[in-house]
């Protein structure tokens, strides 16, 4: 096989290209069945994403993308379906609202806006997603590793948890 | 002053509030007062010292000051707003409640001073500037003369927003980023705050943990993110939080820049009016959306 014959995520990876670790927060009704669209329909996209679904895009706090973060995501998509068309008949107004918030502060705090994208895709845009996470990729690649957020964690080997994990590694090597 | 004692004085002689909770002088300079006594009703004061938002005392955490009957507050502009965020979000009825407000003309960045200073731009607090409810309208009774405006302070609260968003996102980040790991996860801004109403708050929720509890930078993070964002379109700007924090986080920055969000996004000021809707929970089909694909 030659890198021609490769696409996306799996063409980057072979040019040793930075691969940015994205988690999806999407709802059920829409972006889910978009996102499974896709698949079936077996659309090439960058293979960095990690789905979450959730019943609805009003069920996801901004704490789910502080969470990422803390977990080790570069970037984050939420997504859910478009306005007037949420299964609870509100749930993205509302989410809609929060989000505009959470974009606009970040900013404030420092974290670029490209790590973090908003999308409606609907149950039939397959092929939308596609573009949603090509272009996520592409932005948090543009952006780099997210190693100030990582800089932030507690001193591993400070802990008690991490001193018995690094004794441990010291047995084994 | 007098008139805010007799009417103070009045209800407590009439039954109709058990309790006045107001400001008194103290050896430090002006503090809390709860007066049950009709002939304590003397003891009562307003002046530029009198930063404190007395609202949180109604804030349904605190059942032990409901307790003891029905209150009458005194409150400023600002504690009205606070007053008025707690009825809009059905945390309390109007009619637990006897409203005494003061005119203001802005107060002391310092209450413990032995007396109640001229205001200049060095002392005023900064959130003072540019108030818009020097006379607050949801009262049962208004008292004092009518004050003249606050000076401008040295730098004002939204000259240091702007200066920040000026700024490259690096530097941001590593200035909040600075600040923040600061905090001692002592929770005094969440005590204090009159609107941070919830009877269990997620950092202390354990299972599962949402927000790191010890006291390191990422954990604190995420604390100050949750604690800015519950408060949008909450917050009043009482400015309690920042006075109360032992380090010196400046919370204010943080909550102008919220306000800032909801209203140039939403429309939405803050006001001591308890019909207005406020944003988070309320939605227009045409909100601004230029940023979701």
């Amino acid at each position: 096989m030659t890198d021609d014959t490769l696409t996306g995520g799996a063409k980057a990876a072979a040019d040793g290209e930075f691969q940015p670790r994205i988690t999806a927060f999407v709802c059920n009704w829409c972006t889910y069945t978009g996102a499974d669209l896709a698949g079936t329909s077996r659309l090439h996209m960058a293979s960095n994403v990690r789905i979450i679904r959730l019943p609805c895009t009003g069920r996801i706090d901004p704490l789910f993308v502080i969470k990422a973060f803390e977990r080790g995501a570069d970037g984050v998509i939420v997504s859910g379906c478009h306005p007037a068309d949420c299964h609870y008949t509100s749930g993205n107004y509302h989410a809609r609202r929060r989000f505009t918030v959470f974009h606009d502060f970040m900013a404030f705090l420092g974290v670029d806006p490209r790590r973090v994208t908003f999308s409606w895709v609907s149950a039939s845009e397959g092929a939308k997603w596609r573009e949603v996470v090509d272009e996520a990729v592409a932005n948090v690649r543009a952006c780099g590793p997210f190693d100030e957020y990582r800089a932030l964690a507690p001193d591993v080997a400070g802990t008690i948890a991490g001193a018995s994990a690094a004794a441990a590694l010291e047995e084994v090597s | 002053m007098n008139e805010l004692r007799e009417i103070a004085g009045k209800l407590l002689a009439d039954g109709d509030v058990r309790v006045i909770i107001g400001w008194e002088h103290a050896r430090r300079g002006a503090r809390p007062v709860f007066i049950t006594q009709p002939d304590e009703a003397d003891k009562l004061i307003f002046d530029r010292r009198c930063v404190h938002n007395l609202a949180t005392y109604l804030n349904p955490r605190r059942d032990q000051v409901s307790e003891l009957g029905k209150i009458g507050l005194v409150i400023k502009g600002c504690d009205a707003k606070a007053v008025a965020g707690l009825l809009r979000e059905a945390q309390m009825d109007r009619t637990d409640v006897v409203l005494i407000g003061v005119k203001c003309g802005g107060v002391l960045e310092e209450n413990e001073l032995p007396e109640a200073l001229a205001l200049t731009p060095d002392n005023v607090a900064p959130r003072c500037y540019g108030c818009d409810n020097r006379e607050p309208t949801l009262v049962d009774f208004l008292v004092g003369e009518s004050q003249p405006e606050p000076p401008r302070p040295i730098m004002t609260i939204d000259e240091r927003v702007a200066a920040l968003e000026g700024q490259p996102l690096e530097e941001r980040w590593a200035f909040w980023t600075e600040q923040f790991s600061k905090c001692v996860r002592c929770y005094a801004c969440r005590q204090v705050c009159p609107l941070c109403v919830c009877e269990r708050c997620v950092v202390d929720k354990t299972q599962p943990q949402w927000i790191e509890a010890s006291s390191h930078p990422r954990g604190n993070f995420s604390w100050n993110v949750t604690r800015a964002i519950h408060l949008a379109g909450r917050c009043v700007d009482c400015g309690e939080c920042e006075r109360f924090c032992p380090v010196g986080i400046p919370l204010t920055l943080v909550n102008r820049k919220l306000q800032h969000i909801v209203g140039e996004r939403f429309g939405y000021k803050v006001s001591d009016d308890p019909e207005s809707p406020a944003p988070i929970g309320d939605y227009r089909l045409d909100d601004q959306q230029e940023f979701i694909k």
